[in-house]
């Protein structure tokens, strides 16, 4: 195969001072840096060009690095997945983006007959170093097809790697760790976090990505979320400080693989544990944190294991998608119904 | 590194829009004579050397084939996909590309990868029920066989795209079904090729029937070379039984492709002369009588008959190919009569770069089971 071209990244190896940056920003400087780091990296997809994507997430790259680097490919998910697995075969990196979650569904057969197997089809002798970035969830007034959730479909597919970064640090480092890994990762950006923003110098390298990180110490309850209900188990950690109940937050970061390691420490101190996210809570992500969780630490839990999700209805009109989304105070409610006597 | 500044490979072509003949091209009739003018579209019969080669790979492909189907019959594979009576379009089409071109065959391809140069252990491991595959895909510049239909072919583009992008000049070849031409991967491979001008060449094998569901309910083109045009690239309709063509016709794309010149599309036209696997029941939805007339348009035959009359097949030739045919069934039997030892542990391995904490707990427990001996009659069983 092609030699190894990867050049040393000089000039973005110093860290710059810390400015204020937006996870859309974090993730435009980490496929900037990954780019210019490697010249296997290349990037497609739908307006990825000129436009610099619908979230801008590509903004300027074509201008820097030209059109054999990031380029706007014809409109086809599959064609866009199938391909990138050609171009990985032959040792490029190449990082595509599926325009919004539900528009994903077309390559559905290329992610999870392909992309999943070929390593272990072919015993290792075949590897896709790829990403693909996948905007998800609601809360933006997404029409019909742009709030989806569709985290379940990826997790439940042996062989996919699936990481969500809540902020705007991890998801600079978590996708430079992604375009380096060697196994293909769905990458999924929670679109509501575009425009948060957080002080970054960068580079930076937060936790590795199949870590789960505790982000709020609490001694009562564990809340484990990821992507965007992060903040909502935060608002809601901040709220019980009132109600005299100290909640401990887990942002997961990684979906596939779990960290039983973080999550169970977290579960055993605090004896409870809640699990939140956007998607429908029937046969959702949730559903497997819960029965983990349990499993591994039954003996330890004062509670059953909560799932607080979206209805079992497909997505909601902008208007209405408020009353789907878990919200701080539903998170207290639902935890209202343990029994805190025992 | 930033962009340096040099030419960008998005080229502006001129769009083709040649229509392929409606009668399919071919070089040698069914009698075995060299055609000329209009029916050839062109093309020059290959050489004498090359012919005779065409031909020892086809004979020699074929008694794989027939050794294989053989074997399945006997329990020895799980399945086979035979490609009897395709081997014009097998066979012509794969010696059009170097070793250090790429071919993305679909699970008919197995005579193809015959004449690539595998190993038929290594062939046949994933119809035996294995590992869903048994060889060195960069060692032989050859993708796993692919069973999801169409999808290959945008791998084919992947990667012919990536080469073209460092530079290099490599051609993806890959292999497509009547059937498959209908799926929505086959039309978004052709439109990505055209429209990024990959060294793509797209064999379509037209054997008349997707299982059990004939041509006619596929596609109401005139040829499926016709779909060609749609996307801006050359498309031509051939006699896939005529090996001649087959190979001419896809060798002049394999080096216009090379040269910068983008995909094609080339529809063979053939036939599946066996079941579409040993569990198919063809009685169910095709004539004898249509399997008589295509036996009657071998293609083995037709390039025989050629031969014969320029007086280039001797007899020690013909000794000399049904020799080292009987070695490669010999080989095949061989390497089909004796189990493979799998390690079911093995199942872990290859899933991730990384081991993860979860798979790893899982080979422990199957670890635990094997040791308590769990599985002592399936292992007796397999031995
Ligand atoms: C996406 C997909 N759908 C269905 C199948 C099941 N299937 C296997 S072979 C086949 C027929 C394919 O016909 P064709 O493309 O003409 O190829 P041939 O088998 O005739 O070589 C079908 C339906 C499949 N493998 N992949
Ligand atoms: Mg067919």
């Amino acid at each position: 195969m092609s030699a190894d071209t990867t050049t040393a990244p000089p000039a973005a190896a110093e860290a710059s001072a810390p400015t204020q940056l937006t996870m859309a920003g974090a993730l435009n400087a980490a496929l900037r840096d990954a780019m210019a780091a490697d010249d296997r990296v290349v990037v497609y997809g739908e307006d990825v060009g000129p436009l610099g994507g619908v979230f801008r997430v590509t903004d300027g790259l074509q201008t820097q690095f030209g059109e054999d680097r990031i380029w706007d490919s014809p409109l086809a998910e599959s064609g866009i997945i199938g391909t990138a697995i050609g171009m990985a075969m032959y040792g490029m990196r190449p990082v595509v983006e599926m325009q919004f979650d539900a528009f994903s569904y077309p390559a559905f057969e290329q992610m999870v007959s392909h992309v999943a197997k070929m390593r272990n089809r072919t015993k290792g002798r075949v590897t896709l170093p790829m990403v693909v970035r996948i905007p998800c969830a609601g809360a933006i007034g997404g029409v019909e097809h742009h709030s989806d959730s569709s985290e379940a479909y990826w997790t439940s597919t042996p062989g996919l790697t699936v990481v969500m970064p809540s902020n705007p640090a991890d998801a600079y480092s978590m996708l430079r760790e992604a375009i380096d890994s060697d196994d293909p990762v769905v990458f999924m950006e929670p679109k509501s976090r575009y425009w948060s923003k957080a002080p970054l110098a960068l580079p930076v390298t937060t936790a590795p990505m199949d870590r789960a990180e505790v982000v709020r110490e609490g001694a009562d309850v564990t809340l484990i979320a990821y992507g965007p209900t992060v903040r909502t188990a935060l608002e809601a950690a901040d709220a019980a400080v009132d109600e005299g109940l100290s909640i401990e937050v887990v942002d997961l970061r990684s979906l596939s693989p779990f960290d039983d390691e973080t999550v169970g420490a977290s579960v055993r101190k605090t004896s409870r544990a809640a699990v939140i996210h956007e998607a429908a809570q029937f046969g959702g992500y949730g559903a497997e944190v819960a029965a983990r969780v349990t499993e591994r630490n039954f003996h330890h839990l004062a509670a059953p294991v909560l799932r607080i999700a979206g209805f079992d209805i497909p997505f909601p009109s902008p208007k209405l998608e408020e009353y789907h989304l878990p919200t701080a105070d539903r998170v207290l409610a639902a935890l209202d119904a343990w029994e805190w006597d025992a | 590194m930033a962009h340096d500044g040099c030419m960008s490979l998005n080229v502006e072509h001129a769009p083709m829009r040649t229509l392929p003949s409606a009668k399919p091209l071919r070089l040698l009739d069914n009698a075995g004579h060299a055609l000329t003018g209009a029916a050839t579209g062109g093309f020059a019969l290959p050489d004498g050397e090359t012919l005779l080669d065409l031909y020892r790979k086809m004979v020699i492909a074929r008694r794989f084939d027939v050794q294989v189907t053989a074997l399945t019959k006997q329990g020895r594979l799980a399945t086979y996909p035979s490609a009897y009576g395709q081997e014009g379009c097998e066979i012509g089409a794969i010696s059009a590309i170097g070793s250090t071109d790429w071919f993305f065959p679909t699970y008919r391809d197995c005579v193809a990868l015959i004449t690539r140069g595998l190993e038929p252990g290594e062939i046949l491991q994933s119809f035996r029920g294995d590992w869903h595959n048994g060889y060195d895909q960069h060692a032989y510049r050859t993708a796993a066989q692919a069973t999801p239909l169409a999808t290959q072919a945008l791998h084919a583009v992947g990667l012919s795209h990536a080469a073209r992008l460092r530079r290099d000049p490599i051609v993806a070849l890959t292999f497509l079904g009547d059937g498959a031409t209908s799926e929505g991967d086959a039309h978004e491979a052709f439109n990505f090729a055209a429209v990024w001008q990959t060294p793509t060449v797209f064999v379509v094998q037209n054997n008349q029937y997707a299982i059990s569901v004939p041509l006619s309910r596929q596609t109401h083109a005139a040829t499926l070379a016709d779909k060609a045009v749609g996307y801006g690239m050359p498309g031509y309709h051939v006699d896939g039984n005529d090996v001649a063509a087959m190979y001419a016709v896809t060798h002049a794309a394999v080096e216009r492709a090379r040269a910068g010149g983008g995909p094609t599309l080339i529809e063979g036209v053939t036939y599946r002369i066996e079941s579409h696997t040993n569990s198919d029941d063809p009685t169910r939805y095709r004539e004898a009588r249509e399997v008589e007339h295509w036996k009657r348009r071998d293609p083995i035959e037709r390039l025989e008959k050629y031969l014969v009359s320029e007086g280039a097949l001797s007899e020690t030739v013909r000794s000399e190919i049904t020799d080292a045919a009987e070695a490669l069934a010999a080989k095949t039997r061989e390497a089909m009569s004796v189990e493979a030892e799998l390690d079911p542990l093995e199942l872990f391995d290859h899933v991730y770069s990384r081991p993860r904490t979860a798979l790893l707990e899982q080979r422990s427990a199957l670890e635990a089971e094997l040791a308590a001996g769990a599985f002592a009659q399936h292992e007796a069983g397999a031995r």
